[in-house]
């Protein structure tokens, strides 16, 4: 899939979050997503964001721009080193919360998303790649 | 850190949200609200977000705190001024701010609190 | 088929290349199909002139239609067939542009490879795979072309059909109308939300009597869009459905949730009014 941009962000604080929430709508922009495509992705980015920060130890997220012919799309992938989730299935299910309250970031960004793939396993950390396609 | 400025107007306070909130400046506003609540004897809370661009589950799980909680200290609250595009990625995120009020704007937000809430059969479910 | 050398082809175009032209465009002038109402003998040289040169130079690198050493001439057949879009051609005139280089390339195909017959053959071969390949391009760009007309009359009639009719204080109707097809009703949904935005009405009646079909589709971004209205502090209710619309929509087994629905506009603005606060009187009670 070919990239023909990419940008990384750390993600560490609270602060980040929000870098992560503004740099996104930037790039969402620049694709030409409408404004309600660009606040799902926006909102996306928080959620996944948050997650890094809050269950992940940390992490970062790289933006892309892929390009395929008469398709473009915004790829966002969120890594961390983090304790990993035990159980994806549970973790994606509505409103689930830990108490460490993953809740409805994981499934909620799914929806807003076009495609999305997350690889996790405990001690491993995780990783998500989301796209959403114009 | 910065923090977000509560408005009084007689027995109503008003909040406008102008920045992005990053989560510690949420929270902060949430206790911020609480605190003026009981110090002053409030029977309302117009929170308008017609600024923000995104409300994501945490914003929006905080604004559903500052209702519940308010009401406990005897205040109503009404949110008012959601973009349309934040409203269709709410509702496509799954969150129905259910017990929240709200309102087009400031100025219906204050009649609302001047009115009793009318009793509502249930929330639609979103399919 | 690619070699190792220029091909038999590229060289033959390489040398003669003028001769090559010159017979082009005599065949073209003699040609019934010439339409010397929609472009000049001028204009008509230079595309031809400036396409046989890319013609030539790609060749030279590879006789592979697809690849990257076409890029220049597939970019000058684009811009032709853009152009003569707007002239008014058929795409079938604009590929046969193409086409009729194959005529005088033969011909001197035929005078400079006469004595090996098997490299005649080939070269003949390069040449129609070639010219086949980017006649039928052109036809692609000029879909493409269409097809940018299309999407953007769309969005114009979009804008047309979603009227607002304020119909009373913090009431407005937004009547839809036509068919919505998944992609066209997100845009009407945001486009609602806008207008009840716009009018400050905090009842709005969304009247689909002009919906000819609803499908489950439909009927959930139309819930969403009730949905998403509430949160932003206005009161939706759907009027205008019809007995086959209120069968399909039970079949499907759509729960329309505490969502008012009314059969016609006026019950629905009687429950709009109500929602305002206001009751409707006889000016004298008498009657």
């Amino acid at each position: 899939m070919p990239v023909t941009r990419s940008q990384d962000l750390p993600l560490r604080s609270d602060e980040d979050v929000v870098r992560a929430r503004q740099l996104t709508r930037q790039w969402a922009i620049e694709l030409g997503f409408s404004l309600v495509d660009q606040t799902k992705i926006v909102t996306a980015a928080s959620e996944l964001a948050r997650n890094t920060v809050l269950h992940g130890g940390g992490g970062q997220m790289t933006l892309e721009h892929l390009d395929e012919g008469p398709r473009r799309g915004l790829r966002l992938v969120f890594v961390d080193q983090g304790p990993g989730i035990a159980d994806i299935e549970q973790a994606m299910r509505d409103g689930f919360s830990t108490g460490s309250g993953l809740g409805l970031g994981l499934s909620g960004s799914r929806r807003l998303m076009s495609e999305f793939s997350i690889s996790s396993r405990p001690g491993q950390g995780t990783r998500i790649s989301t796209v959403r396609w114009r | 850190m910065e923090r977000i400025p509560v408005l009084r107007m007689g027995s109503f306070l008003l909040v406008t949200i102008q920045v992005d909130m990053h989560d510690r400046l949420a929270l902060a506003l949430q206790d911020d609200l609480m605190g003026q609540i009981r110090a002053a004897g409030t029977t309302g809370v117009l929170l308008d977000i017609s600024a923000l661009d995104v409300v994501d589950s945490f914003i929006g799980r905080t604004i559903g705190n500052i209702a519940a909680m308010a009401r406990i200290l005897g205040a109503e609250t009404v949110v008012t001024g959601m973009r349309p595009a934040v409203a269709i990625t709410l509702v496509e995120l799954g969150l129905s701010l259910e017990g929240v009020r709200t309102a087009l704007d400031v100025a219906r937000g204050m009649e609302m609190l001047g009115r009793p809430a009318p009793p509502r059969s249930g929330r639609a479910r979103h399919s | 088929m690619a070699s190792p050398q220029p091909s038999r082809l590229a060289e033959v175009v390489g040398r003669s290349e003028q001769p090559i032209l010159q017979e082009w465009l005599r065949l073209q002038s003699e040609s019934l199909s010439r339409r010397r109402d929609l472009v000049s003998d001028t204009d008509l040289g230079e595309q031809c002139r400036g396409f046989l040169a890319a013609f030539r130079k790609a060749a030279a690198q590879s006789i592979d239609a697809r690849s990257g050493a076409w890029d220049e001439a597939r970019g000058i057949l684009a811009d032709i067939s853009t152009a003569r879009a707007g002239q008014g051609f058929t795409p079938s005139e604009t590929a046969s542009f193409v086409f009729s280089l194959k005529q005088p390339l033969f011909l001197r195909l035929r005078q400079e490879l006469a004595g090996d017959a098997a490299a005649l053959a080939d070269a003949a071969w390069e040449a129609t795979a070639i010219l086949d390949g980017l006649g039928l391009y052109t036809t692609e760009v000029y879909q493409k072309g269409r097809e940018a007309v299309i999407a953007r009359q769309q969005e114009e009639l979009l804008e047309l059909s979603t009227p607002v009719v304020q119909l009373w204080k913090n009431v407005v109707a937004l009547p839809l109308i036509g068919t919505l097809d998944s992609a066209r009703t997100q845009v009407v949904m945001e486009s609602l939300l806008q207008q009840i935005v716009n009018s400050g009405a905090a009842v709005a009646i969304i009247d689909i009597t002009g919906v000819p079909t609803v499908d489950t589709l439909v009927a959930q971004h139309l819930l969403k869009t009730v949905a998403a209205a509430r949160l932003m502090g206005a009161e939706c209710i759907i009027s205008g459905i019809r007995p086959q619309i209120a069968q399909t929509i039970v079949h499907l087994g759509v729960n329309l949730g505490d969502v008012i629905t009314k059969a016609s506009l006026a019950d629905a603005l009687a429950v709009a009014l109500e929602r305002t606060g206001l009751t409707v009187v006889p000016i004298d009670p008498a009657r």
